[in-house]
């Protein structure tokens, strides 16, 4: 039996959840904090959430969101076009190929493997930069910003995992 | 055993169109970055787009973010209140003997100009906007503001804080517009050294103070010295402050800005009149809102 028009739509709606989320994360980025030394160090909030979903709900955020999200971070930071849109797609790639390897396993592995990839996401988009500007850049606050993006991941994982829970536990 | 067989080959192609969609999709990426290098205007307009679009949504984030600065704010200046006190009282004599010494000066300026029939500078014409996007990684710092070419926003123009140099207009959509700031490893600013009067280039240098570059003649500066805009390249009016000479390590001078980034929550994009430092974006003539005779 079909399911009626409204569960249907509820369905539907539940599963932009993982895009939507990754997306206010993203917009969260662009907000002024007006801290005194935040400003140019940004945690890659983006990157936990292309990360979390390639693992739990690879269906739903797929590569080419991945994709598309990368290519939105680039046009809000004003990063050369392609660059994020790499990354986050690289990111989606590796995590989704090898989920069946995290599936089951504690938060200390997922938090090291995270760890690993955002080191890569980050080495590949100053490399990237540094090329497409002509000039290398300097990697000091490249260090707070991976710093902190690791800093703040097991929150940012345990809100993922309860909107997770709220909104696509059978679905 | 037929159709499993059939199934079988159904998932191996499934998995082949997924491959090649993911291997295609590194390619766009890859092709983006070309394209961005190669066709400048059209990366600058779709940006230009997707920031109008976001903007609204930026403005509203953007506001209770604020007030959470503001309560930091408050909570730190207590603390400080003290020290503050102590440090306003110093500076109010200091600033009390430099207002006799200005007054005298306006005076005096007046004077001569009326001796000499000086032109006098047209008074500038501003828009006032809020910072609604910090766009900030370390790769690149600029700001996105909600006012656009609908409110008079143009290319290259200046954008104070105060009495300040902050950057300037980089990008500019119908509502919402990129400031591009001086840390900004891209901004190239005709600056002057105010004591010495030498020319140089201001650039950005992303984690670090931005330096000059291009100095010319002798440089004889020292640190504290003011550095100001020049009116070369017409590109600023000369004379707006920028920021203090901070090190000359190694030949190198490096400027604190008056302005730091954080403390930017309104700015005056100024419209001077002058070209702006994008000349390919000439402004079209149009009825300055106040002062000026053109």
């Amino acid at each position: 039996m079909k399911p009626s028009l409204w569960v249907r739509m509820d369905t539907w709606v539940r599963h932009l959840v993982p895009f939507g989320v990754t997306l206010l994360l993203l917009l969260l980025t662009a907000v002024p904090t007006r801290l005194p030394g935040f400003a140019s160090v940004v945690p890659m909030l983006p990157l936990m959430g292309v990360y979390y979903w390639a693992i739990f709900r690879p269906d739903l955020l797929p590569a080419w969101l991945a994709f598309l999200t990368g290519l939105l971070a680039d046009i809000i930071a004003g990063t050369p076009l392609g660059v994020n849109a790499l990354v986050l797609l690289l990111v989606q790639g590796t995590a989704a190929s090898q989920r069946k390897f995290f599936l089951g396993k504690s938060f200390m592995v997922a938090w090291w493997a995270f760890g690993l990839l955002a080191a890569g996401s980050i080495g590949l988009s100053w490399l990237l930069v540094s090329l497409l500007r002509g000039a290398a850049l300097d990697p000091a606050p490249l260090m707070f910003e991976y710093a902190l993006t690791m800093g703040l991941y097991p929150i940012l994982t345990w809100s993922l995992a309860r909107t997770q829970m709220a909104f696509l536990k059978d679905v | 055993m037929k159709q499993s067989g059939a199934l079988g080959r159904l998932a191996t192609l499934r998995l082949l169109a997924q491959r090649f969609a993911f291997v295609s999709l590194i390619v766009a990426a890859v092709a983006l970055m070309i394209l961005g290098k190669a066709d400048v205007l059209l990366v600058e307009r779709t940006r230009t787009v997707v920031a109008d679009a976001l903007a609204p949504i930026l403005d509203v984030m953007s506001r209770p973010a604020s007030a959470i600065a503001e309560v930091v704010d408050n909570v730190r200046e207590l603390a400080n209140l003290r020290a503050e006190n102590a440090r306003l009282k110093a500076e109010n004599q200091r600033l009390l003997h430099w207002q006799t010494v200005a007054r005298r000066l306006e005076t005096e300026n007046a004077i001569l100009h009326d001796h000499l029939n000086v032109v006098s500078d047209p008074d500038p014409a501003f828009i006032s906007a809020r910072v609604i996007g910090d766009l900030g990684t370390a790769f690149g710092h600029s700001m996105l503001l909600n006012a656009g070419a609908r409110h008079g926003v143009r290319k290259g123009q200046a954008v104070l804080s105060g009495e300040a140099l902050v950057g300037y207009i980089a990008e500019v959509g119908e509502r919402s517009s990129r400031l591009l700031l001086l840390t900004d490893i891209n901004a190239h600013i005709p600056v002057v050294v105010e004591s010495t009067r030498t020319r140089a280039i201001l650039t950005g240098d992303p984690g670090r103070r931005p330096r000059l570059n291009y100095v010319a003649g002798n440089p004889s500066i020292s640190i504290g010295d003011r550095v100001v805009t020049s009116a070369s390249g017409a590109a600023f009016p000369p004379g707006l402050p920028i920021g203090v000479v901070a090190a000359t390590a190694d030949g190198i001078f490096r400027i604190e800005p008056f302005v730091q980034r954080h403390q930017l929550e309104f700015v005056a994009i100024v419209d001077f009149g002058l070209g702006g430092i994008m000349p390919f974006d000439r402004p079209p003539e149009r009825p300055r809102r106040r002062g000026g005779e053109n």
